[in-house]
């Protein structure tokens, strides 16, 4: 029996043995075909594919969580539904992942997504470190300290020994590590993988105060079950520049992100609005007219249709209806801010559509 | 003559067909397996532009870890991951302990002849058993431990214990100044008795019963330190009571004692009770394996009931119970990567923040991996050891 059963099973294994010799010799063929799919660009990936497919966050209220109804909304959320009407016309072809602090730029660097829009800060390490390529800023955030009403803190200074809750894998711990470190006052972090965790052990008390960029601690405390007996303190503990980003290397890609996202930007400027941009066509603005492809490439050298402004505005809108929509009183209503036009005194400054 | 013509009747078999060539074949066919994939993973990674390397563990790390032995900000990655590490030891040992003791009562309490212990136990054990670790943990952590008063109107127990959800704090014994002069009579105490036993044994092996008793090792034992603390001047040890101090800001904290975290309270007591139920069925079907004849003939010659448990079936069961065992306590271990979900600095959890911070995702799951398998060999290696002396004193 035994005998025969050998007889039976070296035959298969050597078979296995020569396709795993064979295997060296495919694999540097594959090697060459990812470079080469490197070199094609993945905005050819994802049209070939027929949707785009961006990494969001799906607990955070204002930027990209998942509503009752089971969609996801959200102010980083309609910037992937942009690319979607922008790559195919129409803002629906586009399957949102959902992702962790920690899983977001391994997913990235893997192309297991295209884009990465989740409340994502520049940084050094992570621009060169980690290969990414970020496409613009949509987002002036800073560190901010979230603390109960009745405490009356209003400094860093007043929160000596204080336990302080946040979210692992983001820029927020280091942040929050220099400013008590810099200062020299003690302080005991408390780290959760989920925002929602952090932000309960903060509501039940076993944390004295919540850390994260300002714009998330106003989404979290407008959720929570008393948000007045809780403040946002008047400190801003650091820069925190979000935006959506790319692999890195691969230009192409990362020009058409930038430019939907300055596009929008470019919209609000000019006043071209979802309601209007149907009459904006026949408008004698150069810059319009360029901006909506009546005249000018602009589609061509990006690889797009020319009117893909046209169905980005329709479909979505220009940046201040995505920030009203989320962000503004309709929604977690954070002041705009540094977030305003550079015309209005703000940081938005798209750079020269032509 | 004969042997002569087995070996050539041997050689005749063609070597395709011999079994011990193709055994030697087969297995080399499986090392080209492996060592294809290995080589095709590794171009992969190279194909992706990603570099590796260790170089990033004696970086500063910049995050502050607050869990277990002293870590500061401008401490290294690799002094992070001691951290997890000795944090995931610490709940693993502790828990062991907890979970074979718990266990043990269990298992013996759903034999009992008490009716309410019985179907007590084994309530426990099924709900236990019978619903996923994780759930309990998230239960555990924020439905419970979650729910406790926060620290400033904390529950005070005599000791004084206080109990909030920032965790529980314990007075603790710590050590004076003058322990320096108390520890050789400590170190003699304990010579002296070990000298004691061993000339107990002795007799015992040479006339069949002890000249020393026991108790005279013990009060050897507790006599020297005595004599020692009446001598030295100071004591040697002190108790360090926590008290509730209230910070220039307003913060409140805990001074003194020793705190055990929210976190770490919810993840050991969540590891124990889980594992305990399994341990507790081990136990059951070992002390069932004892054959009954052996409880009945105890008995007949006037054992009491503790007796037979402790003298002729536990025994006797442990050889049963100690390889299902060793599963229960890898188990355990390796479980206490949940941590992570509850905010406990684990292993795991530390290599997290460590992986996003560094954006070495392969670098930092290989030292994960390389850490479990170190920890779980070591508890099999001691526990196969005492297996093996258990399997001998059965004979």
């Amino acid at each position: 029996m035994k005998n025969k059963s050998f007889l039976f099973l070296t035959p298969l294994l050597v078979l296995i043995f020569i396709l795993a010799t064979c295997a060296p010799a495919e694999k540097e063929s594959t090697a060459e075909e990812k470079t080469t799919a490197k070199a094609v660009s993945r905005l050819q990936l994802i049209k070939d594919r027929g949707n785009i497919i961006v990494g969001c966050n799906a607990e955070l209220p204002g930027f990209g969580y998942l509503n009752p109804a089971g969609e996801f909304e959200g102010f980083d959320v309609d910037f992937g539904r942009a690319l979607a009407a922008a790559i195919f016309g129409d803002a629906g072809k586009v399957e949102f992942r959902p992702l962790t602090a920690a899983e977001r730029l391994p997913a990235l660097q893997t192309g297991e997504i295209d884009v990465l829009i989740r409340n994502t800060t520049w940084t050094l390490t992570r621009d060169t470190v980690n290969e990414l390529d970020w496409a613009a800023v949509t987002f002036y955030d800073g560190q901010g300290m979230m603390v109960r009403k009745a405490t009356g803190w209003k400094t860093i200074e007043d929160m000596e020994g204080a336990t302080i809750a946040t979210t692992t894998g983001t820029t927020t711990e280091m942040n929050l590590a220099d400013t008590f470190r810099s200062r020299g006052i003690d302080y005991t972090p408390l780290l959760f993988e989920s925002t929602q965790d952090t932000n309960t052990a903060y509501e039940e008390g076993r944390a004295d105060a919540e850390t994260s960029d300002k714009s998330q601690l106003a989404a979290l405390r407008s959720a929570m079950a008393n948000p007045d007996d809780h403040v946002i303190l008047d400190i801003t503990m650091s820069k925190e520049p979000l935006g959506p980003l790319t692999a890195h290397g691969d230009n192409q890609w990362n020009d058409v992100v930038r430019w939907v996202v300055w596009g929008m930007m470019e919209a609000e400027e000019k006043g071209v609005s979802s309601k209007n941009v149907d009459e904006m066509l026949n408008s004698n603005d150069p810059t319009i007219r360029r901006l909506l492809g009546v005249e000018g490439e602009a589609g061509k050298s990006l690889g797009l249709p020319p009117d893909f402004m046209v169905k980005v505005i329709k479909q979505v809108g220009n940046y201040a209806e995505v920030y009203d929509r989320h962000l503004g009183p309709q929604g977690i209503n954070i002041p705009r801010g540094p977030n305003r036009l550079w015309k209005d005194g703000g940081l938005l400054y798209p750079m020269a559509w032509r | 003559m004969g042997k002569v013509r087995t070996h050539k009747s041997v050689a005749i078999v063609p070597f395709w067909r011999d079994i011990r060539v193709l055994r030697i074949l087969a297995q080399l066919a499986f090392l080209m397996v492996v060592i294809a994939i290995l080589l095709w993973a590794i171009s992969n990674y190279r194909a992706r532009g990603l570099i590796f390397g260790y170089s990033f563990l004696s970086k500063e790390a910049s995050f502050d870890l607050a869990e277990g032995i002293p870590f500061k900000p401008t401490d290294s990655y690799a002094r992070a991951f001691l951290v997890g590490v000795v944090n995931t030891v610490r709940v693993a040992v502790i828990g062991i302990i907890l979970a074979t003791l718990l266990g043990l009562v269990t298992g013996i309490a759903r034999l009992s002849r008490n009716w309410l212990l019985r179907k007590i136990a084994t309530v426990y054990i099924e709900i236990i058993r019978n619903t996923p670790l994780l759930v309990q943990l998230f239960f555990l952590y924020f439905a419970v431990i979650m729910k406790l008063p926060r620290l400033s109107r904390a529950i005070v127990l005599a000791g004084p214990v206080y109990i909030s959800n920032r965790g529980v704090v314990i007075p603790w014994l710590r050590l004076a100044e003058s322990f320096r002069l108390w520890w050789p009579f400590l170190l003699l105490a304990a010579a002296w008795a070990g000298v004691l036993i061993v000339i107990r044994r002795r007799t015992i092996r040479r006339v069949g019963r002890p000249g020393i008793n026991l108790l005279w090792v013990f009060s050897c034992l507790i006599a020297v330190p005595v004599l020692g603390w009446l001598l030295i001047p100071g004591n040697p040890l002190r108790f360090d009571l926590p008290d509730l101090v209230t910070r220039s800001g307003g913060v409140i904290t805990v001074d003194g004692g020793v705190t055990l975290s929210s976190e770490f309270t919810a993840i050991l007591t969540g590891l124990v009770i889980y594992t305990a139920a399994f341990i507790a069925e081990v136990v059951r079907a070992g002390i069932q394996s004892v054959p009954k004849g052996q409880a009945e003939a105890a008995r007949a010659q006037g054992f009491t009931n503790r007796q037979i448990l402790r003298l002729i079936v536990l025994p006797q069961a442990l050889r049963v119970i100690i390889p299902p065992l060793i599963s229960q306590y890898l188990n355990l271990t390796k479980n206490s990567s949940l941590a992570i979900a509850i905010g406990f600095l684990d292993l795991y959890a530390v290599s997290q923040t460590m992986l996003n911070q560094s954006g070495r995702v392969v670098e930092v799951f290989l030292m994960i991996m390389g850490s479990y398998l170190a920890i779980s060999l070591t508890i099999s290696l001691i526990m196969n050891i005492i297996n093996k002396r258990i399997q001998i004193v059965e004979r």
